[in-house]
């Protein structure tokens, strides 16, 4: 009966070209000039998916669907234009919130249908397990990690007596009832207990968390979003799901990796570690050490006679939203044939790649934003750097005090440029917590103030001259 | 006619997918490293098609009907508005004199 057959094998082959589309969605995206050519095979790729799924023959009821989907968008729309690019960091917990959300309601709806007719410790019901503890942990953890961003929440790590111990027991009490839905899954009564202790268990996992620490966790969030598609797929026999949620939780694992590597730290030291926490006590002791301090009108003009500047942006720019005044003062320093650079570390801001977003989107040339490896040869040879909200990914001691909680974490070296210039409120030291000797150098010149307040003044001094 | 896979074959199909991923990813520049992630997760949305089948097979169950309707809404949120702000974002990249 070919003719009959037609719909399903349809589905199958709309299956197949989505798997390729997205996966050259992936290679587009390696470099700039063929990205937005990756976001087109991902849309086509996403409608021949939705479109190939509408035509499965066991799909016989439209009307919800199409309403949802109509929500959706009418969501979805507003918010992808309206949103800040400084929102993206919470713009992306929420999104994983919601995805991982989806994964795990459609958990639940599986497992009340399919638990009557699955043998016990069945391969479906394993998979299941594992789809809903992914969902609904990731869910709720990435809704905590939206709030932390969102300064919704302290975003300082919360601890409390004995937390690990708690941790423990409430992810164990999650597999064992997992398991025990497994291995008989018409217990029913215990499957509220089991999404319960996986919501809670997301919770858990992100408030001992600190702030600066979130590129790491939404990258490992991404992860599990990924990991929750593919058990889906394992449970409905969809290998579209499948590779998505394989190719999506690579990417998260290898980008959580980075920002680890870029901090010298452990994945276990990030998400256990409270790191940050003592932040406030620290700083204190050494505060009365004389600084260099000068103020805009000063700065132009070594700015201006400067023949190289490497500007070096943190989280701080990204707080006072000084994206495009730096952006004009770099303009402005490039008209008097000033060279410059942006000199990005892989943890600055709170999710990867969040400094090269907020630069692109003030209009600098990507090809002005350089890595760490690339610029710190050329750091000796810098007649400035100028520091701008970014403090732990420029603190000397990571490279020459192997006490320091952050040694060997690889920085900017941003102290043997010959005048280092950095734009600060005031002298309370950065998310590790601790002193950074660079304040004290004798080539070290503090600019009090906000940032945009100091880009803006140091670019109306230069452009008087 | 689609046969149902067997356990082994779902694995392999996640193994390649995996050695795939790794290969894709580790090529991305870390200039688009936002971009990338706004991306992968709007594709992750594809998992619409699972909320789909739950909610328009026949004899859903009005629990079926109401967890897959929530699914649909919160998947479409996150593919329209994935797709087009990692779009808005690409945009912005552009070299010197582009």
């Amino acid at each position: 009966m070919p003719i009959a057959l037609a719909p399903e094998t349809l589905v199958q082959a709309s299956y197949l070209i989505a798997s390729a589309l997205f996966i050259l969605a992936l290679m587009w995206m390696s470099s700039p000039k063929t990205a937005r050519r990756g976001v087109i095979a991902g849309e086509v790729g996403m409608v021949l998916a939705v479109v190939g799924t509408l035509l499965h023959h066991d799909v016989v009821d439209f009307d919800l669907i199409l309403i949802a989907v109509l929500i959706g968008s009418a969501i979805g729309v507003p918010m992808a234009y309206l949103m800040p690019m400084t929102a993206i960091p919470q713009r992306t917990a929420i999104s994983h919130a919601f995805g991982a959300l989806a994964v795990g309601l459609i958990g639940v709806a599986e497992y009340y249908k399919l638990a009557a007719t699955q043998a016990p410790g069945s391969f479906v019901m394993w998979a299941l397990m594992f789809e809903i503890l992914l969902g609904f942990l990731t869910c709720t953890a990435s809704i905590v990690a939206f709030a932390k961003l969102q300064e919704i929440m302290p975003t300082r790590p919360i601890m409390f007596a004995g937390q690990r111990i708690v941790n423990l027991v409430i992810f164990a009490g999650a597999l064992v009832t997992g398991g025990i839905l497994i291995f008989t899954p018409l217990s029913s009564d215990l499957f509220p207990v089991f999404v319960g202790l996986a919501l809670l268990f997301g919770v858990l996992l992100v408030i001992p968390i600190g702030g600066a620490d979130m590129p790491t966790v939404i990258a490992l969030l991404n992860s599990y979003a990924g990991l929750a598609a593919s058990a889906m797929g394992f449970a409905l026999d969809n290998k579209l799901l499948i590779i998505v949620g394989a190719l999506d939780g690579t990417s998260g694992f290898i980008l959580a990796m980075i920002m680890c590597k870029a901090m010298n730290r452990s994945f276990s030291n990030v998400l256990f570690g409270g790191f940050g926490q003592l932040a406030a006590g620290g700083a204190s002791a050494t505060n009365d050490r004389p600084v260099r301090s000068m103020s805009g009108e000063e700065a132009a003009p070594m700015l201006e006679m400067a023949g190289s500047v490497v500007i070096i942006p943190g989280y701080g720019m990204a707080v006072a939203q000084a994206q495009h005044r730096v952006a004009e003062l770099y303009e402005a320093l490039e008209a008097q044939g000033v060279d410059v650079k942006f000199a990005i570390h892989p943890v600055a801001g709170r999710m990867p790649g969040h400094m090269n977003v907020l630069l692109a989107e003030a209009d600098v040339p990507y090809d002005k934003l350089v890595e760490l490896e690339d610029i710190n040869p050329d750091m000796p040879q810098t007649d400035v750097a100028l520091v701008i909200g970014a403090n732990d990914t420029i603190n000397p001691a990571a490279r020459d005090d192997p006490q320091s909680v952050i040694a060997g974490m690889p920085i900017i070296e941003a102290d043997k440029a010959r005048t280092v210039m950095i734009v600060k409120r005031g002298m309370s030291a950065g998310f590790a917590g601790i002193d950074n000797p660079i304040y004290f150098n004798d080539n070290t010149q503090m600019l009090f103030g906000d940032a945009k307040k100091m880009a803006e003044q140091i670019v109306k001094e230069l452009q008087a001259q | 006619m689609h046969q149902p896979s067997s356990t082994t074959d779902l694995l392999f199909v996640f193994m390649l997918a995996a050695f795939l991923g790794f290969q894709l990813i580790k090529r991305v520049s870390p200039l688009l490293h936002s971009p990338l992630m706004s991306l992968t997760n709007a594709i992750a949305a594809v998992v619409v098609v699972g909320a789909i089948m739950i909610t328009g097979e026949a004899g859903a169950t009005p629990l079926a009907r109401t967890l897959g309707f929530i699914a649909v809404t919160a998947a479409t949120i996150n593919a329209v508005s994935g797709f087009l702000i990692t779009d808005r974002m690409l945009k912005m990249f552009r070299r010197k004199g582009d």
